[in-house]
């Protein structure tokens, strides 16, 4: 695409030296025209029309969309692309047979199957007028016929091509709501949740809600997920930083918590909310109970919006944690409507089911008054509804088989299959990169990523400046270069400064996992004979 | 009771300014009496398959294959699923990595875009490049988009039609910018005066408002009127002149019940003007499945195409396009087959031709019979519906109808519509949801009620319509102007 854009860049580079010349010719000819409402309506303009920018330039667009950043689909993937183009017009031109794109949370693009019993109810919802058909039943399991018609009969006049109600059809989020009470021992109500394209979107309304200046501070953590800082920059608000801490597996502090915010109000922001990923993306810790209960006092004694962003929750692959939700630990305190606000945020592009290209995932929004709930429904009502798979989806992960359905059991091995399978590669990745000389990795506790942090060689650091780069930029590009393995450099994440990191997905398929290792070893011992001090 | 973390008081504003009636008051209103047990019209928001029609059958059998392949695999698939059902499924799996439950290219499926950019090809007689195409979660998110691209502040006008579909001064209000009204005729069948552009944007000027897009809805809402080649010219050349990007609403261009003005994009006109306007006039159009013959609002599908827009800005819109990842497949492939239909020849082909034509016919003869009826009510002044899905009648309301409606707390045509929410279960917007000229009254409502059901939908209107005038009108009859 960018050398596309080159090319149009000269383009409009040549044709500008006309334009001052042709606009006059184009006046003087409109004048003479004989378009009768044109003309007697006004007089020709005394003026040429005005030679500033156009309204859609670099120079006149929202200076906040030029200064939100996401990496995750930043420079780095756009060099891997014009890669992959040159490999398939022209098949060994790079030392490797692929660009393997381990740079997003996205497993289906890699190889990971979608769950069959979700799949068959979905397409059954898309076209029902084959579920009273006999052949359909030869084609689908008999719980998945089942469970479309249920979910149809919640449909007003089984219509899943019509605009729902604006925080999703009420009885998928019945269902959402009663698998919530069944993860979290606590009840949620229907109404609590508004049914999103994704669990993006979401988020993008909170910070809508509250951010009113660039006064107005959200605490995230470094490093975080830069759908965070990006929406946080495109509301022009301000972000607070609060560092995990690396070498007590991306633990959180409270006292530093309370240092960071003691910080920004001296500096006059108002912090708002408090953003917790957990599990965590890009650094996979699971927090421990504790913990959370203590973000929990921390948010409810300084009066922060708790956004819990749990998209990981069925992510988790070390038998010594357990995903809680903050709802429910926030339950068990006594915590209550009227002591914290709390959203949590979840999706169906993670887990085990892996669907991100259906968007689809809610909020959960609990502890606000009830004008302020009006408000978030307005917001929401402006885009109609999400789309309706998406939906349904999201119903279907939150209420999945149980026991004694004909689809349980082949549903468990799907699911296992896929857990054991991402424990496995987060554990042989995780291993392989300790391995290497300079990398220190913490383990992948949860979540699809490993965040190692690269002990840069100063020869390493002085080459990136001379290429003008961050150097774990520069790192993952030649990285990228050698091996055709994508990850995104820690500078998108955050880290302390001086330190540098990347960020890897543990998706490729396992059978891939040996040629990713090799290759990646090798890669890392060529780096460093060229640049050990 | 510690103070709460987010109050009313403390509330992004904007969000607060943000109005939209379309799922308002009456709206709110007419699901709480459904719940009670009354039966409700729902003719608030353009939702085709909420009220009765049926997909078309083609895309669902394509994208129920494509949501599980594993049926394609299935020796008996050819018993529930036409061979060119089972072909186009594989096509648009190809043209994916991993299927439909992986994130796309940002900017949506590039085999997707090409067959988008085929189409607006083929439709205007000008290649579309598919670089410059972006599928959205529908048209609204590429609308919302691209707004906030534009508006940096409450210095920055967006001029806009009055009446106008409200996702347009939502969205201004959300992102801090200033609505500019440039008011629609309605004796003049809701066209434009260019004039009164003109006007209003000196006074926005004036104001020190900084106008930099001019927004367009073709066919028009609420009001339903297709533009022609003459007026497109005039607003292009208008906007060349005056420094905005033209933003193109283009979401019923398969919606057009009259004949003599079909419609033309505003991309064909501006190429067909040749440069120097073609090659700089900026120019964004938006497209979905929601409307058309296809009614497939659920889906969430639609696109924005970008004309005369510097690369420089398009890695821009790209890169906030990729903080949401990508668009939903499955709406992309039900984009990809709108744009790219059955031809002649295929098996699927006369049913799809069937089922199309169907609902179009209907569509214009609903059009026509609501135009009618609402002509024939006491004080009711209805334009034809010449494209779009919408009814925008004027209703003259009496004095002593206004007084009590001030009495009630009620803008007038909320109370109005209220009254004949409660009488005959029709659920409308209210006119000022879309804005009017002051003092003149509307409501919107659609023609998608089934046209069995049309009739007695009518006649509901007129029975409470004409004893509301009966009530609130004086002896001597209020006039007819």
């Amino acid at each position: 695409m960018r050398r596309f854009a080159a090319e149009r860049a000269r383009d409009l580079l040549r044709s500008h030296s006309l334009q001052r010349y042709s606009r006059r010719r184009l006046l003087s000819s409109l004048t003479s025209q004989s378009q009768s409402r044109f003309l007697s309506s006004t007089s020709p303009p005394d003026s040429p029309p005005s030679m500033g920018s156009q309204p859609v330039t670099l120079d006149t667009i929202n200076p906040k969309v030029l200064k939100c950043e996401y990496a995750v689909r930043g420079e780095i993937v756009s060099i891997a692309q014009r890669l992959q183009q040159e490999l398939k017009e022209n098949p060994g031109s790079h030392p490797f047979d692929e660009i393997l794109y381990c740079n997003i949370g996205n497993p289906q693009s890699l190889g990971q199957q979608p769950i069959t019993f979700f799949r068959e109810v979905i397409a059954l919802c898309d076209h029902p007028s084959i579920l009273d058909k006999s052949e359909t039943q030869g084609l689908f399991s008999a719980d998945a016929i089942e469970r479309a018609w249920q979910i149809l009969d919640q449909i007003p006049g089984r219509a899943t091509g019509a605009y729902s109600h604006s925080q999703g059809i009420k009885g998928l989020r019945d269902a959402i709501a009663d698998g919530i009470e069944a993860r979290d021992g606590f009840p949620a109500d229907p109404n609590d949740i508004f049914l999103t394209d994704g669990a993006s979107p979401a988020v993008h309304m909170m910070m809508q809600l509250l951010i009113r200046s660039e006064s107005d501070g959200i605490f995230c953590p470094i490093p975080q997920y830069p759908l965070y800082s990006a929406s946080i920059a495109l509301h022009g608000g301000t972000l607070v930083p609060y560092y995990l801490d690396e070498e007590t597996g991306w633990g959180l502090e409270v006292s530093d918590l309370q240092k960071q915010l003691d910080s920004a109000r001296s500096k006059g922001i108002t912090v708002r909310a408090l953003v917790v990923i957990n599990p965590g993306n890009p650094t996979g810790q699971v927090l421990a109970e504790e913990n959370q209960q203590q973000i929990v006092e921390f948010c409810k004694k300084e009066g922060l919006v708790l956004l819990a962003d749990e998209v990981y929750q069925e992510n988790i692959y070390v038998p010594d944690k357990q995903f809680h939700s903050f709802k429910k630990i926030a339950r068990s305190m006594g915590y209550g409507e009227n002591d914290i606000s709390l959203v949590s945020f979840q999706s169906v592009s993670k887990g085990y089911y892996g669907e991100c290209g259906k968007r689809g995932g809610y909020m959960e929004v609990t502890g606000f008054s009830a004008d302020v709930r009006e408000q978030i429904y307005k917001v929401a009502s402006v885009n109609l509804c999400s789309n309706i798979t998406g939906q349904i989806l999201a119903s279907l992960v939150m209420n999945p088989p149980k026991v004694g359905d004909e689809s349980y059991e082949s549903y468990c091995e799907e699911r296992d299959g896929i857990l054991s399978s991402l424990a496995r590669r987060a554990q042989t990745l995780e291993q392989a990169l300790n391995s290497l000389e300079g990398i220190t990795c913490n383990r992948a506790e949860g979540a699809m990523y490993l965040f190692p942090r690269i002990h840069l060689p100063q020869k390493a650091i002085k080459a990136a400046e001379a290429a003008k780069t961050a150097p774990d930029a520069f790192y993952c590009r030649r990285l990228l270069d050698a091996t055709g393995i994508v990850v995104v450099p820690g500078s998108g994440f955050g880290q302390v400064p001086g330190t540098w990191h990347f960020r890897c997905t543990i998706l490729p398929q396992e059978d891939k996992i040996p040629a990713v290792v090799s290759r990646l070893t090798e890669f890392h011992k060529g780096f460093m004979d060229e640049f050990r001090d | 009771m510690a103070p709460r973390a987010l109050d009313y008081e403390s509330l992004n504003e904007n969000v607060k300014k943000v109005q939209y009636a379309v799922r308002g008051e009456l709206y709110l209103r007419a699901s709480e009496l459904q719940k009670e047990g009354k039966k409700i019209i729902f003719t608030n928001v353009g939702n085709p398959q909420a009220l009765g029609q049926k997909p078309l059958t083609f895309p669902r059998q394509v994208v129920a294959l494509c949501q599980a392949p594993f049926l394609l695999d299935d020796p008996n698939v050819g018993l529930l699923f036409p061979a060119d059902a089972i072909a186009r499924a594989k096509h648009y799996l190809s043209l994916t990595t991993g299927g439909l439950g992986a994130y796309s290219d940002s900017r949506g499926l590039p085999g997707v875009r090409k067959e988008v950019a085929e189409f607006i090809g083929r439709r205007d007689g000008h290649p579309s490049d598919p670089e410059l195409i972006f599928l959205t979660d529908g048209a609204s998110k590429g609308v919302m988009q691209i707004l906030n691209t534009i508006i940096r502040g409450e210095g920055d006008g967006i001029l806009v039609p009055v009446p106008q579909y409200p996702l347009y001064s939502a969205a201004i209000a959300l992102f801090g910018g200033s609505l500019v009204p440039y008011y629609l005729e309605e004796t003049a069948n809701w066209g434009l005066d260019i004039n009164d552009l003109r006007q209003s944007v000196s006074r926005a000027r004036a104001n020190g408002i900084t106008v930099r897009a001019m927004v367009i809805i073709n066919p028009g809402n609420p009001t339903g009127q297709c533009l022609s080649q003459a007026n497109l010219k005039e607003i292009l050349y208008f906007c060349y002149q005056e420094n905005l990007v033209l933003l193109g609403d283009e979401v019923y261009q398969q919606n057009i019940y009259q004949d003599e003005r079909p419609f033309i994009s505003a991309r064909k006109v501006l190429l067909g003007m040749g440069p120097p306007i073609s090659r700089e006039l900026q120019l964004v159009s938006f497209h979905t499945v929601s409307k058309g013959y296809w009614g497939e609002c659920g889906q969430r599908g639609g696109y924005f195409e970008m004309t005369n827009i510097p690369p420089k800005s398009v890695d821009e819109i790209y890169k906030v396009a990729s903080i949401s990842l990508s668009p939903n497949v499955p709406a992309q492939i039900f984009m990809g087959l709108m744009v790219n239909p059955l031809k002649p020849g295929d098996i699927s082909y006369d049913q799809f031709v069937l089922e199309s034509k169907g609902i179009l016919e209907s569509l214009r003869r609903r059009a026509r019979i609501m135009t009618d009826g609402f002509n024939s009510c006491r004080n009711v002044v209805c334009n034809f519906t010449e494209g779009a899905m919408y009814s925008f009648p004027q209703i003259r309301l009496p004095p002593r109808a206004i007084q009590a409606a001030k009495q009630a707390g009620k803008v007038p045509d909320v109370f109005y519509c209220l009254k004949l929410l409660e009488a005959t279960g029709i659920s409308t917007v209210p006119g000022s949801g879309f804005g009017q000229k002051e003092g003149v009254f509307h409501l919107r409502t659609t023609i998608l009620p089934a046209e069995e059901e049309m009739p007695e939908i009518m006649a509901s209107f007129k029975k409470f319509n004409d004893e509301f005038m009966e009530q609130y009108e004086d002896h001597r009859g209020y006039s007819r102007m």
